[in-house]
């Protein structure tokens, strides 16, 4: 009985803050306020959701972020794989490990809003980039206040989350493993390919999932670096609830954003489940 | 050991509880809920200091939609606000202010008599005049050689990318209707699709929709044209002496913002005096210098240095020629949503 009820406080602080949330956007989302003040049923919440317009916002908000993970993998993959390596020959040898991902995790503890105003002036026309870019001859390039922009700040802010799990994958790898392959004379090509990388695709699947949703779903990284020309569908939502008139589309909207976050949960348990041989991140 | 330092740290605890908690029943809080940068940073403390029983807590908002949504909630105890003229409209409309007991407030007598019983409080029960302004055009003198005196100008394809607007549907709608030659309020669906179709065309021309960043850029020279309030305009004007600004002849925006006690007040009398302060002559010159902005406050405008207070763009004479050409926003529920839905559609064309 006693143990019962030391799960009381876990229970209402679900109440509050999952239960009346989640209901409170139901309800929103189903729901319109007449003129006269009456609050009546409805979906038209939802049907205004399928007008060509917010349809094209949700395909955008998928391409850039599907884009960021792609590229996250491209960058963080190699970058994990590299620090991972040079821990595990430190650790073999009985010395500390080098500190390298310290230097990727570092910048998360910085705000937000100070790394994307540091960005600011860099791309800036006549930012860091250009003036350094001129200085030994090369064009300018504009790129701020455009997708590739959005791209950019999505990426940079989110490879932590890419990096870090590929990177402990990695760092568990059994060397034995590896010693195996090669003594079965597999090159360092044919190890990496046929033994590392299937060993380490539930980091990566991990990180696609960790990065993928907060793509999908920020809205102050689009909002300052596609300069409001194109919206997501963070800034939608973002936008809805900031208006007095726009809470229950906002509400559809987070519903609808919410049922691609669990598409993409149970895609990535599917694929993980065929890569049950290691333990995820 | 554990336990010496437990019990410690426990009573640090209650006795600081017990302080804060008796330090807040002897002085007043007054909630004041204002925006960013909209304040001369010492007022507070003067006004502190002039009533020692009084706290003044002072919380900032981003947008006055923002104001809006919390004091209709109401969740805080705000007891002055400071909106902008066409939301006092909607919080008279929906209940949500006080009248304001003028016989508490004599510095009343300070605003300009221009500036009183306005469309948005005809008959000035519930707001007392803070700050004004117009919208208009900022551009680089370097980068536009011909006489800015139209909003034509922002869709004019020699300034593609170029050009830095606001991201906010009330504002940019007007001046689209406003360049179509409608009037600012329009609520005629033709009218207003005809401004839709004007900011898609311009939307390959902008850089950037955007806020507070539009300042930076004019000021580095990282566009040549913008749509800006006037009293960010001064203040740009000021780092950058090949800014200029303009107020466009077909006519602009006129706006005032003003202090209201909202519903959610529960000290009426310390909110009046807080009002009344704001609206001292010395005071009100105090935030004027800091903020830039164009005072309502006559007495206030006169204790200005020469040259601000004769600058015709910062205090334009408010004769009937000037003001046959600006037009205050009207608050109207149905066209809020309708200008919500244009701005969607101008920003993903």
């Amino acid at each position: 009985m006693f143990k019962k009820s030391l799960s009381y406080p876990h229970l209402i602080w679900m109440v509050i803050f999952v239960i009346a949330p989640m209901f409170l956007i139901f309800f929103y989302a189903f729901t319109t306020s007449e003129v006269d003040g009456e609050t009546v049923f409805t979906l038209d919440n939802f049907a205004k959701f399928f007008e060509p317009m917010y349809i094209k916002i949700l395909l955008n908000s998928l391409k850039i972020a599907v884009i960021s993970v792609v590229v996250c993998i491209l960058i963080g993959y190699p970058a994990a794989k590299i620090i991972a390596d040079k821990d595990r020959e430190r650790i073999a040898m009985g010395k500390k490990t080098t500190g390298l991902l310290m230097m990727f995790v570092m910048p998360m503890w910085m705000n937000a809003m100070l790394k994307l105003y540091a960005w600011l002036s860099i791309l800036q026309p006549d930012g860091f980039l250009n003036t350094f870019l001129s200085s030994i001859g090369l064009p300018e390039i504009n790129i701020m206040y455009t997708q590739a922009a959005v791209v950019l700040g999505t990426v940079y802010d989110f490879i932590p989350f890419m990096i870090l799990p590929i990177y402990s994958v990695l760092i568990k790898l059994d060397n034995s493993v590896i010693e195996a392959a090669q003594d079965l004379g597999a090159n360092k090509f044919k190890v990496f390919y046929k033994v590392v990388l299937p060993l380490s695709l539930p980091g990566v699947v991990s990180g696609i999932t960790m990065v993928f949703l907060p793509a999908l779903t920020s809205f102050y990284i689009s909002d300052f670096f596609s300069g409001g020309k194109f919206m997501l569908i963070g800034n939608l939502i973002e936008k809805n609830f900031k208006n007095p008139v726009g809470r229950n589309f906002g509400s559809s909207l987070s519903i609808i954003l919410m049922i691609f976050a669990l598409l993409s949960m149970r895609v990535t348990k599917v694929f993980n489940k065929s890569n049950r041989q290691m333990s995820m991140y | 050991m554990k336990k010496i330092i437990s019990t410690i740290l426990c009573t640090i605890l209650t006795v600081c509880l017990v302080f804060v908690l008796g330090g807040c029943s002897s002085k007043t809080k007054l909630f004041v809920y204002n925006v960013g940068d909209y304040i001369h940073p010492d007022v507070i403390d003067m006004f502190e200091a002039e009533n020692p029983d009084i706290k003044v807590v002072y919380e900032l908002f981003d947008s006055v939609e923002e104001m809006y949504m919390k004091v209709s909630n109401g969740t805080s105890p705000y007891d002055v606000a400071v909106p902008s003229d066409y939301m006092i409209e909607q919080m008279i409309d929906e209940g949500l202010l006080n009248k304001i007991n003028f016989d508490n407030v004599p510095n009343y007598s300070n605003v300009d008599s221009n500036m009183r019983n306005l469309d948005f409080d005809p008959t000035n029960e519930y707001s007392v005049p803070y700050m004004w302004g117009t919208i208009g055009i900022l551009y680089n003198k370097t980068m536009v050689d011909e006489p800015v005196d139209s909003w034509d100008i922002l869709w004019d394809e020699k300034y593609k990318d170029n050009i830095f607007l606001f991201n906010q549907e009330r504002d940019m709608v007007s001046v689209a209707l406003k360049k179509c030659g409608y009037s600012m309020n329009s609520d005629d669906d033709a009218e207003l699709s005809q401004a839709e179709a004007a900011l898609k065309e311009q939307s390959d021309l902008v850089k950037a929709y955007c806020g507070d960043e539009i300042k930076d850029n004019m000021i580095n020279g990282g566009a040549a044209l913008a749509v800006v309030w006037s009293g960010d305009a001064y203040f740009c004007m000021e780092q950058n002496p090949d800014l200029a600004y303009v107020i466009p002849n077909e006519g602009s925006n006129l706006w005032f913002d003003c202090m209201v006690i909202p519903k959610t007040s529960t000290h009426q009398e310390e909110a009046e005096k807080f009002i009344d302060f704001m609206s001292r002559p010395d005071i009100a010159k105090l935030n004027a210098e800091y903020i830039g902005y164009s005072t309502a406050n006559e007495k206030a405008r006169e204790l200005l240095a020469d040259d601000v207070k004769n600058d015709k763009m910062r205090y334009p004479s408010l004769d009937e020629d000037f003001m046959s050409k600006m037009e205050i926003f009207a608050y109207n529920k149905s066209r809020n949503a309708k200008l919500a839905d244009i701005w969607t559609r101008v920003l993903n064309s």
